[in-house]
């Protein structure tokens, strides 16, 4: 550990850095011009957020093969890993702020500000290499998430969804902190990649007899990681958190938490910290079935939900399913496979919970029914929830398509055939209850039918944004899945 | 010297009663107070193995550290969600909070 903190240290925590200094802005914004118009502070975080995301992109090219070595005392791995991650959460960050503009009650400081801070400790958890590190970059995370969820404080569904989501993820952060210090414990060490050295030359004086205890701590750190990324049997929050946060929110977090979410399991997982990640230990059987069962709790569950937003939660304990398919194949192929659908499917969600927020404020609920008659009511909107679902079921030209499709494909050429019949099987049945979605939008009657729905121009913007990138990555996907292919290989270069 | 197993044991232990805790108290104030015990208990996992295992590196109590620094962060966040459940329900029991359900 060498004490001298180069430029290039600093370089690569630039895009968190700026971020914190964004959150300060928008803090103190309202204090600091008395005049500003409620809009203003969630402009300044969409438009902050984007130069933060140009400024990562482009110090990705100045950057220097050596940046991708460990820094920070073996804190921070400044990889292609870490950018393919920093553009999902960045890209969340304005889409997000930019359908929240126009929300009366989300127009503060303060709901900015959680999400900036919740946004940098997402991008701090996909880059640390380090134990210490990505429980105080999850912590960041998880806890700006739990006043997010719970923002609307005189709305009961939104306190109790707050209320639950810090109860449960107290909980499980608490398990998987265990299971940490227990790695500590028999390594001595916290840096992944220097305990997964180890692990792989079976250096160090680690005993067979601690196998068992390389388990437990495998185990529970996954009951933290598995919050995270809502899968089966760590769901049970989804449902009621998604239904009562603030939609937007909703939105930010089924994408952004659950990226943060696979990033830190590709780090843990294949680093071989807990074990070397093959089909041959206990763990990955482990991976197998909580996908398989996450896929079917899922979709199973989704098609009896009258409420939108509790659907598209179970959904999203289905897409944790499909993803880990990618991460047991424990190949780059699969891990970019992922790292490419966690991408489109960042933007596919939030354009859904976009829509949906706009059709819930004007009718005052989220029930499918409310969503009646509403290609009439406003053709465009209607269209974007179109190709979203579209999107999330896996059909062309659509990004979801494509992003099933690489994922299935890397389990295929591992042998896993069996576990991409299974994900091709659940697919069909999503494809029923996506469907039911439109059944409701194109077809039923509505009594205000001709009364468009309001919709302000930054969230045109958002939604039109997210659609354009959702067929983009849906017709030209090659060069965002060659990106994503390299920047896989980076969670497996075990040097460092 | 006290062996190590008695503070990883006791650890444990602490660890057992907040997972109870967690799961069978009703009030929203003991499964905070639960979460607690469950941080506590790695802390002093962290202590200990600091301590026999590696004495000349202090990653461990560092670690520790960090740990009562969130375990604070998060207890705040937690007494605020709290106050604002108990403001919308006149109620701080958990199984109260039925609004959000299939």
């Amino acid at each position: 550990m060498s004490p001298d903190v180069t430029l290039e240290w600093g370089m690569a925590l630039v895009p968190e850095l700026l971020l914190l200094l964004l959150m300060m802005l928008v803090l103190f914004y309202n204090k600091l011009k008395k005049s500003a118009s409620p809009r203003d502070v969630g402009l300044l975080t969409a438009w902050g957020a984007f130069a933060i995301l140009l400024t990562a992109v482009a110090l990705s090219f100045s950057a220097t093969p050596a940046s991708a070595e460990a820094m920070w005392g073996g804190m921070i791995r400044g990889d292609m890993a870490t950018l393919v991650f920093r553009v999902i959460f960045l890209s969340a960050l304005i889409i997000t702020a930019l359908l929240s503009i126009d929300e009366e009650r989300l127009q503060r400081g303060e709901y900015y500000a959680l999400l900036i801070s919740a946004t940098m400790g997402f991008s701090l958890m996909a880059a640390s290499s380090d134990l210490i590190m990505l429980y105080v970059a999850l912590e960041t995370a998880s806890i700006s998430s739990y006043l997010l969820a719970g923002f609307y404080v005189d709305k009961e569904l939104s306190v109790e969804a707050g209320m639950k989501y810090f109860v449960y993820g107290a909980f499980a952060t608490g398990v998987m902190l265990y299971g940490m210090s227990l790695l500590y414990g028999i390594t001595g060490y916290t840096n992944i990649y220097t305990i997964g050295g180890m692990v792989r030359a079976n250096a160090g004086g680690i005993s067979p007899e601690l196998n068992g205890v390389f388990l437990i701590s495998a185990v529970m750190i996954f009951v933290g990681f598995g919050f995270k990324i809502s899968a089966v049997p760590l769901h049970f929050w989804t449902p009621d958190v998604y239904h009562g946060s603030p939609t937007p929110f909703t939105g930010f977090l089924s994408t952004a938490s659950k990226a943060a979410g696979f990033a830190v399991i590709f780090r843990v997982f294949t680093s071989g910290a807990v074990g070397i990640p093959n089909d041959t230990s206990f763990w990955w059987a482990m991976l197998v079935a909580i996908a398989i069962i996450s896929m079917i709790v899922g979709n199973f569950a989704a098609i009896s939900q009258t409420n939108i937003k509790r659907m598209l939660a179970y959904s999203s304990i289905a897409q944790a399913g499909y993803l880990l398919i990618g991460v047991v194949t424990f190949t780059a192929e699969g891990a970019g496979a992922s790292m490419f659908y966690l991408l489109m499917y960042a933007f596919t969600n939030i354009a859904a919970f976009g829509v949906i927020a706009l059709v819930a404020k004007d009718a005052g609920a989220d029930e499918l029914t409310d969503f009646n008659g509403m290609s009439r009511r406003s053709p465009y909107l209607a269209l974007i929830l179109l190709f979203a679902l579209l999107s999330l079921s896996g059909i062309p030209p659509t990004a979801g398509f494509l992003g099933k499709f690489f994922i299935f494909r890397a389990a295929v050429e591992q042998g896993l055939w069996w576990l991409a019949l299974i994900g091709l099987l659940n697919a069909f049945v999503a494809l029923y209850y996506y469907l039911s979605v439109l059944k409701y939008v194109y077809l039923y009657p509505t009594d205000k039918e001709d009364v468009p729905i309001p919709v302000s121009r930054s969230a045109w913007i958002g939604l039109w944004v997210s659609l354009i990138v959702i067929v983009y990555l849906g017709v030209f996907a090659n060069s965002a899945y060659e990106w994503t292919q390299e920047a896989a290989t980076a969670f497996f270069a075990l040097s460092g | 010297m006290i062996p190590m197993s008695w503070y990883l044991i006791f650890s444990a232990a602490l660890f057992a009663i907040g997972l109870y805790g967690v799961m069978a108290r009703r009030n929203a104030i003991a499964i905070l107070m639960s979460v607690e015990l469950l941080l506590n208990a790695v802390n002093i996992n962290l202590v200990t193995f600091w301590r026999y295992r590696t004495p000349d590196r202090s990653v461990g109590l560092a670690w520790a550290v960090f740990v009562l620094a969130v375990a604070a962060a998060e207890a705040a966040v937690g007494l605020a969600l709290i106050i604002s459940v108990y403001r919308n329900r006149d109620s701080v029991i958990a199984e109260e909070l039925d609004l959000l359900r299939n």
